[in-house]
């Protein structure tokens, strides 16, 4: 997977976090995922399909996703609120469509999908050419991870290439 | 969240009501809390499209934050279809997409302005300022913020 790739969304997650949290976001490890993902807490899965394909999780450790929902909402709620869910989906929107929006001034074209709640323990083991990438961001209300598994559309690439020639 | 000057309707000093369209209810709350430090008013929320439009016609509301990105009809398409009906509605699309051609296409189609996601409020307090013009007015409140 190229960093070409993966750059436009780190910076994302790091903007996003760091304003929405008003502290200071530190990029932690990057470490290289090849067995099936495993889930931490409470994640937001969105897919991307055109020109580069695959997905991005933002997954948070069920405590810290609890006191990020409640930072934002300014209130504290509880572990069971809807809302955790929903601030968890509307990051990972954020994310997505920061890291989408550079991306396309690049020339790819995308489509983005609405977020999904991963539920299982355990997901789909990446393939060869979406191994996957899990980037720690260490937020003053704890751990983010975001494992990013995209890849470049062949096809669609090929078809841009023949076009512009 | 930080207080603002108090924005107001020029013609009669009341609050600016505001029609909130975005699937994310976590994206509604934070908005609307904005719009209160705004000194707004929320007149109706919608979390698609074409509920947008009937909550337009019901409330006619001074200005419209429109998400792009949603279930049964997208922002694009129904800040058109307002625009087409009401010329003078003031809609500000507001997206984590934010590349050149969604801008544009919005702008083509009758949105007045683009504020991408994750929002400042002291962007959006901004916006809503100019989109406004001359039918909104700054009060004067102590301690206000900005």
């Amino acid at each position: 997977m190229k960093m070409e790739l993966i750059q436009p969304f780190i910076n994302a997650a790091d903007a996003v976090l760091s304003q929405g949290l008003q502290g200071t976001t530190k990029v932690g490890n990057l470490t290289m995922e090849e067995d099936a993902y495993r889930r931490k807490g409470v994640a937001g899965m969105i897919a991307l399909t055109g020109d580069i394909e695959g997905r991005i999780i933002l997954d948070l450790e069920p405590q810290t996703a609890v006191k990020v929902a409640s930072h934002y909402a300014g209130t504290d709620l509880p572990e069971s609120d809807e809302l955790i869910k929903e601030t968890i989906f509307e990051l990972a929107n954020q994310v997505v469509g920061n890291a989408v929006s550079a991306l396309n001034d690049q020339g790819f074209h995308f489509r983005v999908h609405p977020p999904l709640l991963l539920t299982a323990q355990e997901g789909d083991k990446t393939s060869e050419d979406t191994e996957a990438l899990m980037i720690l961001f260490e937020t003053s209300l704890g751990s983010v991870f975001m494992n990013v598994a995209l890849r470049y559309n062949k096809k669609r690439m090929a078809d841009h290439a023949a076009v512009g020639a | 969240m930080e207080q603002f000057a108090p924005v107001k309707r020029s013609k009669d000093g009341q609050a600016v009501r505001y029609l909130i369209v975005d699937d994310s209810v976590f994206a509604r709350k934070n908005l609307a809390r904005m719009i209160e430090s705004f000194g707004g008013q929320v007149a109706a929320e919608a979390g698609d499209g074409l509920t947008a439009i009937s909550e337009f016609d019901r409330t006619h509301p001074d200005i419209v934050l429109m998400d792009i990105t949603m279930p049964q009809m997208e922002g694009i398409e129904a800040a058109e279809r307002i625009v087409q009906q009401h010329p003078e509605a003031r809609i500000v699309m507001v997206s984590s997409v934010g590349y050149q051609e969604n801008i544009v296409a919005a702008l083509q189609r009758g949105a007045r302005h683009f504020v991408q996601k994750p929002v400042k409020p002291e962007v959006l307090y901004e916006v809503i300022k100019y989109v406004l013009g001359e039918d909104g007015a700054v009060a004067n409140a102590a301690g206000a913020g900005a």
